[in-house]
Order: structure tokens, then C-alpha cells, then sequence
């Protein structure tokens, strides 16, 4: 049997898959489909400074194989996540990442000064790419400079794993990967959403409250898996992708392509133990081939 | 009763108007712990249209034959491809998913249901049934080709019906139906349908000072509130209608009434 196990900086993963954050709650959601612990780690709910009540109904529209989405980072915020959540979650036998979410630097600054205490989370996904917020979030995403700044306001506080999340709606993802690796990112995860919108055309009325908002699901698997091909080429950290992934054929390119890991969002929707089959599948795949390790494959890409 | 993700076989497909049809499930896993309220999560096979799960309320359980039934209006390409299905295809649901309605105290209730909102007022007046609550049972519609399965309700309560056109039972909307005109002593009203009828009925019991619970409906990508795109306001803020609904005391919703 081939060894799953990879490493993200100082994570040890026992096996390249894990969850996008907001697709799979803080866990309990999905404890009576899966195993939690059978998982290489599950990304929590975007998570703010203060609580937010996210945007308003409608939040969400189907679209041809995806949909959109305009949650707006809903969350209780970051004490309730330590003192309510955390202690439900803590004991899973799982790496369990905290995705911060922000739109002034000092609020990441603080939420993750607040996250260092909790012994059990040992990475942070630092979310610069949410489009879903008005004030922020995919503004320090979508410039070099941005990006660079709350990556070091937020390593100077954050001794743990950082992994920072790009944002696909930027002309050269590249150089934007490789600014946060200069600041000291342990790690890059993309893709986030791509902006986008859809219309009813009996009421001539946006299908979203907010007008646009962020496509997800197989429709953006080839961008993503392009843009994790062209990142992981131009930096020397590990790369987490994701992106439309819905089985473990998908799952498997964006490792060929150069990721270290991925991370499936919406296809949990659809089949909420749709994980569990994504690492069977990436473990029958080596076997069959003949791999010994899932690092035979990572950017393994014959071009 | 835990979650699942189940295949269910068709065992039968009937149609009841031109645009409802009643579809009749079973599975291996044991129906007994649904409630009345609770709702299904299905996936749509062979639509490349159709991405996500189409969530449908329980319409009722026959829990000596362990079967589920569900009445589906068509509407969209989902519930179109859903009215093709033949006899013994599968389907698979997961659920059961949200809360129920609460009949704790209740000693005489109204089920007040309007077009295809009436679905999960069936399997609710069979409880209420078997509870030995008195209900009486109201179902509004357009015309009469929007009401079905009226002998059905009539084994559990009064029932009574009204149409916009007058096709069937009295004529006009639900709410000014004459069973009103007379105090009939309810201390519960039940009501699924078009979110303005609802309104009207919660406008109702809200006068009467009777208590009133409503099922919701919104769009919903997981069911099982881990996406959080199906908020409703209340005055607990935004809510998931997947989890904390789709039952609502109306006294929790921002409702202007
Ligand atoms: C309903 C919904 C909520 C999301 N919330 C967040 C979030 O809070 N933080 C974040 O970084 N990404 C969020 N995302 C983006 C996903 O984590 C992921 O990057 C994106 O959906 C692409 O992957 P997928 O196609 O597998 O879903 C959200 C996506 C969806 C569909
Ligand atoms: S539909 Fe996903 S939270 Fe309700």
C-alpha cells in the first residue's frame, strides 16, 4: 500500500485531502457521513474579529456545474470559535486549520494572536481572497503590495504554519504567490472563488442580493488547476489546490500539476462523504501504478 | 435518528395533476424516527443541467411498510427529470434533514396548506392523527387541478378546501375561507405554502393570539448547514432554514405582520 503521508511545512498530513473552508462547517456537520480523522485536515469557516451576519437572502444560485455563492463570511467570530467551537472539535484526529478572515491587517493581527493559544491548531489559512466583502478581504488578494503587507503584519505573530489563500480574479497569480512567499508564507492554497454573476430574466433581477458573487465546482476546475500548475512552477513552498475538485481523477492532476495537497469545497454539498472515496481513489490509483509514495506524483506533469 | 446517504428504490411513480406527481420510496434503513417537517435532500441523476441536490419535504411515512413519500410539483428542469422516473430506478436522498413541527401541547390544531406547500402537512396530520389531536385540515390552490390527495387527508381530519377560481370548494383565497368566521378553539396553527399565504395565516393566529409555526423554504446548496446560503432573518439574526428550520415558530421570524 502507498504512502498518503505529506508534509506542508511542519504538517504531517496522513494523506494529501482536506476540506475547503466554508464548504464543511466546523465538522460536527458531516461526523454522521465520515470519519473526521480519516482525513489529512479540515479547514474551518472563514473567521473574523468581531461577528458578521454575512450578507443577505439570496446567498446562493446554481449555475452549469457550479454555483454561485454570496455567503459574506458569516461567522461568530473569533471568541466564540475558541470558547464554543473549539472545544467540540479539538479532540479530532485530524489537523484542524482556522481560516482567517479579515478586512483591516490589525484584525488578522488579532484574531490570529488570539488562535496561537489553542494548542490544536497548528496552521492558519490566511484568507486574502474572499469576493464576497464589501470592505476587504479580496482587495489585499489582488495586489502584490497587499498581499505582501498582511502576510508580515501576520508572520511576526504567527509562529505555526501559514498558509495564505490566493484569489484567482488577479491578472498574474504568479507574482502574487510569490510576494507572500517572500513575507515568509510556509504555504500558498488556490483557488478561491472566481467572480461571477447570473441574472433571471423575468424579473430582469440579479439571482444574488449582492449582485455578484463567488463561483465554485467543477465549472472552475481547469482555471484552478492551471493556476496551481503556473504557482507551484514559481515558488519553492508547498502548494494546497483546490478548485472544482469532485473525485479522485480530479484531485490527482492537481497533484501531477504541482500541488502538495488539495482541498475539496463544493462537491461535499453534493456528497458529503465524497472525501472519504476522494482518498480511496488517490490510494488505488498508486497501488496501480505502482507508486510507493504520493510525492511520486506531485508535479509529477510530463510536459 | 443520524443522517444518511441513501439509495431508495422507486416503487412507484403516480401522477395526481398535471403538474404533481407522488413518488413512493424504500430502502433498507429504518423510517420510524422521522418526523413531520423534516425533509429530503435528493440527488438528480442524468441532468448535466442540474449540479445540485434538490431538497423536497417528507410528505409522509408509512412506517409499517417502511416506505416514504414524496409529492413533487414540477417546476424546474430537477423536478421534471424526478417526474420521469420509472418504477423500480433509484434514488438517492440524504436525510433525514431539519427540524419538525412541535405538537407538545397541542389539543386542536389547523393545518392550513396552499399549492404544492401542502406536502408535508399529510404525514403531520397522519401524527396529529394517531396522538388523537383534533385537526382540521385546509388546503388552498389555484384551481382544483392543485388539490390532491384530499380522501388521504380526510382519514385524519376535517377537511376543508378552497380555490382561487372556484374550481373546487369555496372560492377565494385560504385565509378568507368561513371556517374563520366562527371561533373553532384551535391553539395551534401549522402552515406551508407560498410565503404571502403564510404571511396571511401568520397575520391570523398572530390576532388570535394562537400559536403558529410555518415551513420554509430557500435555496439551499448542502442541506445540512455547513454552506450557510440558506439564512432566513430572525431575531436570532441569520439562521439556517436547513438546520434550525424548516419549521419556525413565526414569533422567531422578522416577518413584517
Ligand atoms: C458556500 C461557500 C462558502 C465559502 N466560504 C469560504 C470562506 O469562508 N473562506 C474561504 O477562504 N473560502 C471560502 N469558500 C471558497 C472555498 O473554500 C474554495 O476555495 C472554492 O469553493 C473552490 O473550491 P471548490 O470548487 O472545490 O468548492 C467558500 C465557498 C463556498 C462554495
Ligand atoms: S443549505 Fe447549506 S447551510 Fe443550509
Amino acid at each position: 500500500m502507498a504512502d498518503l503521508n505529506v508534509r506542508i511545512h511542519n504538517l504531517l498530513l496522513k494523506n494529501p485531502v482536506m476540506t475547503a473552508s466554508g464548504t464543511f462547517g466546523y465538522g460536527p456537520e458531516f461526523e454522521d457521513f465520515i470519519d473526521i480523522g480519516a482525513l489529512g485536515g479540515i479547514v474551518v469557516k472563514g473567521t473574523t474579529l468581531e461577528p458578521r451576519q454575512g450578507n443577505s437572502y439570496p446567498r446562493m444560485a446554481e449555475t452549469p456545474a457550479g454555483m454561485l455563492n454570496a455567503v459574506g463570511l458569516q461567522n461568530k467570530g473569533v471568541d466564540y470559535f475558541i470558547n464554543s467551537i473549539y472545544p467540540l472539535i479539538q479532540h479530532y484526529n485530524t489537523n484542524i486549520i482556522v481560516n482567517v478572515s479579515g478586512s483591516l491587517v490589525e484584525d488578522y493581527i488579532k484574531v490570529c494572536e488570539k488562535l496561537s493559544a489553542l494548542k490544536n491548531i497548528p496552521a492558519i489559512e490566511l484568507n486574502i481572497s474572499c469576493p464576497n466583502v464589501k470592505e476587504g478581504g479580496m482587495a489585499f488578494g489582488t495586489s502584490c503590495a497587499a498581499a505582501a503587507t498582511v502576510t508580515k503584519a501576520v508572520r511576526n505573530v504567527w509562529p505555526k504554519t501559514l498558509i495564505v489563500k490566493l484569489s484567482p480574479n488577479v491578472t498574474n497569480i504568479a507574482e502574487i504567490a510569490k510576494s507572500v512567499e517572500d513575507e515568509g508564507a510556509d504555504a500558498v492554497s488556490l483557488i478561491n472563488t472566481l467572480l461571477g454573476m447570473a441574472i433571471n430574466i423575468d424579473t430582469r433581477k440579479p439571482l444574488l442580493s449582492t449582485v455578484t458573487g463567488g463561483l465554485s465546482g467543477p465549472a472552475i476546475k481547469p482555471v484552478a488547476l492551471r493556476m496551481v500548475w503556473q504557482v507551484a512552477k514559481a515558488v519553492k513552498i508547498p502548494v494546497v489546490g483546490m478548485g472544482g475538485i469532485s473525485n479522485a481523477k480530479d484531485a490527482i492532476e492537481f497533484l501531477l500539476a504541482g500541488a502538495s495537497a488539495i482541498q475539496v469545497g463544493t462537491a461535499n454539498f453534493i456528497d458529503p462523504a465524497i472525501t472519504i472515496s476522494i482518498i480511496k481513489g488517490i490510494e488505488e490509483y498508486l497501488d496501480k501504478n505502482h507508486f510507493s509514495s504520493v510525492y511520486d506524483i506531485i508535479g509529477k506533469l510530463e510536459c | 435518528m443520524k443522517k444518511s446517504i441513501t439509495d431508495f428504490t422507486v416503487l412507484s411513480n403516480t401522477r395526481l395533476s398535471s403538474t404533481q406527481f407522488l413518488l413512493e420510496l424504500s430502502s433498507d434503513i429504518l423510517l420510524n424516527d422521522v418526523l413531520p417537517g423534516q425533509f429530503v435532500n435528493v440527488k438528480v441523476e442524468d441532468s448535466p443541467q442540474t449540479f445540485l441536490r434538490r431538497p423536497f419535504s417528507i410528505h409522509s411515512v408509512d412506517a409499517k411498510r417502511n416506505v416514504l413519500f414524496l409529492l413533487i410539483k414540477e417546476m424546474g428542469i430537477g423536478s421534471t427529470k424526478l417526474a420521469s422516473l420509472q418504477k423500480g430506478s433509484n434514488l438517492n436522498l440524504i436525510l433525514p434533514l431539519g427540524n419538525s413541527f412541535s405538537f407538545g401541547n397541542v389539543k386542536k390544531a389547523i393545518l392550513i396548506g396552499g399549492g404544492c406547500g401542502v406536502a408535508p402537512l399529510l404525514f403531520l396530520a397522519k401524527k396529529l392523527h394517531e396522538k388523537d389531536i383534533h385537526c382540521d385540515i385546509l388546503l388552498g390552490g389555484r384551481s382544483s387541478d392543485d388539490i390532491v390527495e384530499v380522501e388521504e387527508y380526510q382519514k385524519y381530519g376535517t377537511t376543508h378546501i378552497t380555490t382561487e377560481d372556484g374550481s373546487l370548494g369555496e372560492k377565494g383565497l385560504v385565509t378568507k375561507h368561513s371556517i374563520f368566521n366562527s371561533n373553532k378553539g384551535w391553539d395551534m396553527v401549522y402552515s406551508c405554502g407560498p410565503e404571502p399565504m403564510m404571511k396571511s395565516v401568520a397575520m391570523y393566529a398572530k390576532q388570535n393570539e394562537i400559536e403558529c409555526e410555518v415551513s420554509l423554504e430557500n435555496t439551499m446548496a448542502c442541506g445540512i448547514g455547513s454552506c450557510l446560503c440558506c439564512v432566513t432573518d430572525t431575531i436570532d439574526g441569520n439562521i439556517c432554514v436547513c438546520t434550525e428550520g424548516p419549521v419556525f415558530n413565526i414569533k422567531r421570524l422578522k416577518w413584517q405582520i
